[in-house]
């Protein structure tokens, strides 16, 4: 009944969907699994109308339509049960549960929420919780709101004739056992009027739902397994598609770390609900990689690195002397660097030029009483551009028109030259194509060779294991395990996910 | 080569000439070295008054205390001159100097209140605007100071080309500006705060301290243009500063620079400025009444963010 075939859709720079074949049937429960960045994400915006297919056909009962807005898609019975969830904190529940769709309650211009808090009790009975109406979402605890997220999608049963098809985006994260196992009683129940995509990264709940799994990589399905012949182990290996190839990740240029030359030493911090006990030492030309699922407390671990969040017990200390206050300010001083996971929010300032973003971090030097050494600056950028062979027309080029794996050299040169020799990086390779990537893992060897050391939080697991010295296993705040990684001894993939989850 | 982005860039300086070639067409008399001294002269407190908001708004902020710190920098201004001698040519010159602190200090308040209160900078500038205007009332008991130093009033009588040497001062100070702006790590600061404050943020930037000292700065310009409204009438009083709140933001505005900031900067503040004279100034000429004008400015404001905003980066405008 709904249908994606050969579905394509670029943006800028990535080619995020390749062809997409994707069918749902009436009451049918697919799964949806893959790797960060795989297109997971990308698919479903297409799917309940947030993006537009750019090529291919997207068919309802097997006409072709086009859906503008997910409000469209929501009047074909297409709708979405966000991940990061999207009911509005501060109205009541009754107030989400209809947001857009109050005008069958107005009479004379005035709602009516007494016939609105009865439609809503409707709705929740059909995921059967039993709270007010009225009350204030913020009120709520997060399975609650998972669950009033899904009645409000649910209201698409009255509205809409025909089948739904309902998305799940990570629907279990933030569940307790009992509260999974009610969603999933509840969509099975669903099964006469809906049809459900799930989205999890937990594959044993994936496997044991679904009457189909599609496995996507790299923007493209490679795979749609029955239920049957669903394995954990196959799948995985299918995500994680080719064998890790040691060239790709620039092992060969690989170096044994200067044990004698600590550069950061992390000793015991903790904050409570981020991250626990956590102790590390970072050495001259080490690659070190946190590792863990999505909130197991590495991007704290980060932050608190670079001075942006305070540990509430342990020490730290930068090059031997204790880290002294919480600042960036403070830390960018002790040659620390940060390249964040959002490029265009924390990455670089778009509608300032490649030598103004350079020296952003570092302008103290290129300054007397406050002036600025533009011409200084300048040949600073322009010889970074050369070694790094960053694509930009010239110096003065915005950096926002930049493709992204540009826009990170440039972000990298701007720590580089400013003399930081520990460089964070988190997901440095996000949403970059194949070639930048390979690009990035070259910068990140020849940062080793001069002896910067490099905290790094991987966009996927074969880039943590092929790019890392040192793997540190973190889940829940903590870290499990520890992997020492000299090419040829590297621990595998399902070494370490047996750790991660 | 004419692509969207130039146009937008000349944007402005196009409609200027437009306004100049139509104002000319209409009354020739317009297109004369006396009108335009005119203009320059009614533009030229404006001018220091936008061109320090223009750093505000740079860093995405907005400063609307301009009203009330004109009226405490004129009335302390000719305080202290009078209490110095009376005299340019005397001490009472230390008056000059005495009163870019006063617009320094009132600035830098205004940035603390905002920044350490944490009290959104259109609401604690409007706030210390209502401050000034109760505390020149209160410094002058509601009379008028009047400044009747030939020296002082040479700036508006004596002319040089034609123009008043208060034009050139006003010159100068721009070009101090645009110096602030394009040569200094604060004013590349403003533009790191405006484009990014996360980024500015983790690049080490302390974003407080750059907001502050840009207030601080926008509250000298103030001064500056205080002391030249002054010298422009040779009258300091609580009204001195009334109507730059608007003409100054329309200025601004209606030079291109970005009211989210990041973009911009003091010379499209120079040329919205004139655009605004001229229109105000080429209105009189060809006969329209004064009300009509600021309906005119109004609608101006409109078009000039609709042309000049970037769609397609704004989700949402609050």
């Amino acid at each position: 009944m709904f249908e994606l075939r050969k579905v394509e859709k670029r943006f800028p720079g990535v080619h995020a969907l390749k062809g997409i074949d994707f069918k749902i049937g009436r009451g049918e429960i697919v799964g949806l699994v893959g790797e960060n960045g795989a297109g997971k994400s990308t698919l479903m915006k297409v799917i309940y109308g947030a993006y537009q297919h750019d090529g291919g056909e997207v068919l309802v009962d097997g006409k072709p339509v086009r859906f503008h807005s997910p409000r469209e898609a929501m009047d074909r019975g297409v709708g979405m049960v966000f991940q990061e969830q999207s009911l509005i904190p501060n109205l009541t529940v009754m107030e989400n549960v209809f947001l857009g769709y109050e005008k069958q309650f107005v009479r004379f211009g005035k709602i009516d929420w007494k016939r609105m808090a009865e439609a809503t009790r409707h709705q929740l009975e059909k995921v059967k919780l039993a709270i007010d109406p009225a009350t204030v979402t913020s009120k709520l605890s997060f399975a609650q709101r998972q669950l009033v997220e899904l009645a409000k999608v649910l209201t698409l049963e009255e509205r809409v004739d025909g089948n739904l098809v309902i998305l799940l985006d990570e629907p279990t994260s933030v569940l307790a056992k009992e509260e999974i196992e009610l969603l999933f009683t509840l969509m099975r129940d669903l099964r006469k009027r809906a049809s459900f995509i799930f989205v999890s990264h937990r594959l044993d709940e994936v496997i044991e739902l679904s009457d189909r799994i599609y496995v996507m990589k790299d923007g493209a399905v490679v795979d749609a397994v029955e239920s049957g012949k669903a394995e954990v182990e196959a799948i995985q290996r299918k995500m994680v598609g080719r064998d890790i190839n040691r060239e790709y990740y620039r092992e060969e240029k690989q170096r044994p770390y200067d044990e004698g030359k600590v550069l950061l030493e992390l000793d015991a911090i903790s904050l409570p609900g981020r991250y626990k006990d956590i102790s590390l030492k970072l050495h001259a030309g080490e690659v070190l990689c946190l590792v863990g699922v999505e909130g197991a407390g590495r991007e704290a671990i980060l932050r608190t690195v670079f001075g942006l969040l305070a540990p509430q017990t342990g020490k730290m200390s930068i090059h031997g002397s204790p880290a002294g206050a919480v600042s960036a300010s403070q830390r960018v001083a002790h040659g620390i660097g940060y390249v964040p996971r959002e490029r265009k929010i924390e990455g670089i300032v778009s509608g300032m030029s490649v030598f103004e973003n350079m020296t952003l971090s570092q302008m103290d030097k290129y300054t007397r009483a406050g002036v600025l050494d533009i011409a200084a600056e300048r040949k600073l950028a322009r010889d970074w551009i050369k070694r790094l062979s960053i694509k930009a027309s010239s110096e003065n080029a915005d950096c926002g028109n930049l493709s992204g794996g540009n826009q990170q050299k440039v972000v990298l040169a701007k720590w580089r030259s400013g003399g930081s020799d520990i460089i964070l990086l988190d997901h440095p390779t996000r949403g970059l194509d194949i070639g930048a990537k390979e690009d990035v893992y070259d910068m990140v060897r020849e940062m080793s060779a001069a002896g910067v050391g490099v905290v790094l939080v991987a966009d996927t697991l074969e880039e943590a294991i092929g790019l890392s010295h040192t793997i540190a296993v973190v889940k829940d705040g903590e870290i499990k395990k520890w992997y020492n990684c000299p090419p040829g001894a590297k621990p595998s993939l399902y070494d370490l996910i047996h750790y991660m989850i | 080569m004419l692509t969207q982005d130039n146009l937008q860039k000349w944007a402005p300086l196009l409609v200027l000439v437009v306004l100049v070639v139509f104002f000319t067409a209409v009354n020739p008399n317009f297109l004369s070295i006396r009108n335009f001294a005119r203009i320059a002269i009614a533009s030229t407190p404006a001018l220091m008054i936008a061109v320090g908001v223009t750093f505000v708004i740079l860093m995405g902020s907005i400063d609307l205390s301009m009203e009330g710190s004109v009226a405490v920098c004129a009335v302390l201004f000719a305080t202290f001159f009078a209490a110095l001698g009376g005299s340019l040519a005397g001490p009472g010159l230390l008056a000059v100097p005495a009163t870019l602190l006063v617009g320094a200090v009132f600035g830098a308040i205004n940035g603390l209140v905002h920044v350490k209160l944490r009290i959104p900078s259109f609401m604690a500038s409007l706030s210390m605007g209502f401050v000034g205007i109760g505390l020149s009332l209160l410094i002058t008991g509601g009379d008028r100071i009047l400044v009747e130093d030939p020296l002082f009033r040479s700036l508006l009588t004596v002319r040089l080309g034609g123009f008043p040497l208060m034009t050139y001062v006003a010159i100068v100070a721009l070009l101090a500006g645009w110096f602030i702006q394009n040569h200094t790590t604060i004013g590349r600061n403003f533009y790191a705060v405006g484009g990014g404050e996360d980024l500015a943020h983790a690049s080490g930037l302390n974003v407080n301290k750059v907001r502050v000292i840009c207030f601080l700065i926008a509250g000298v310009f103030y001064a500056l243009g205080a002391m030249l409204a002054v010298a422009q009438i040779g009258i300091a009083e609580t009204v001195t500063g009334r109507n730059l709140m608007f003409v100054s933001i329309t200025s601004v505005v209606v030079g291109g620079t970005a009211l989210w900031g990041g973009s911009g900067g003091v010379w499209n503040t120079l040329i919205g400025v004139l655009i605004v004279n001229v229109i105000g100034n080429g209105m009189v000429v060809i006969g329209l009444p004064s009300y009509v004008q600021d309906g005119v400015l109004g609608l101006l404001v409109i078009t000039a963010v609709y042309l000049s905003t970037d769609r397609r980066s704004l989700s949402f405008v609050k």
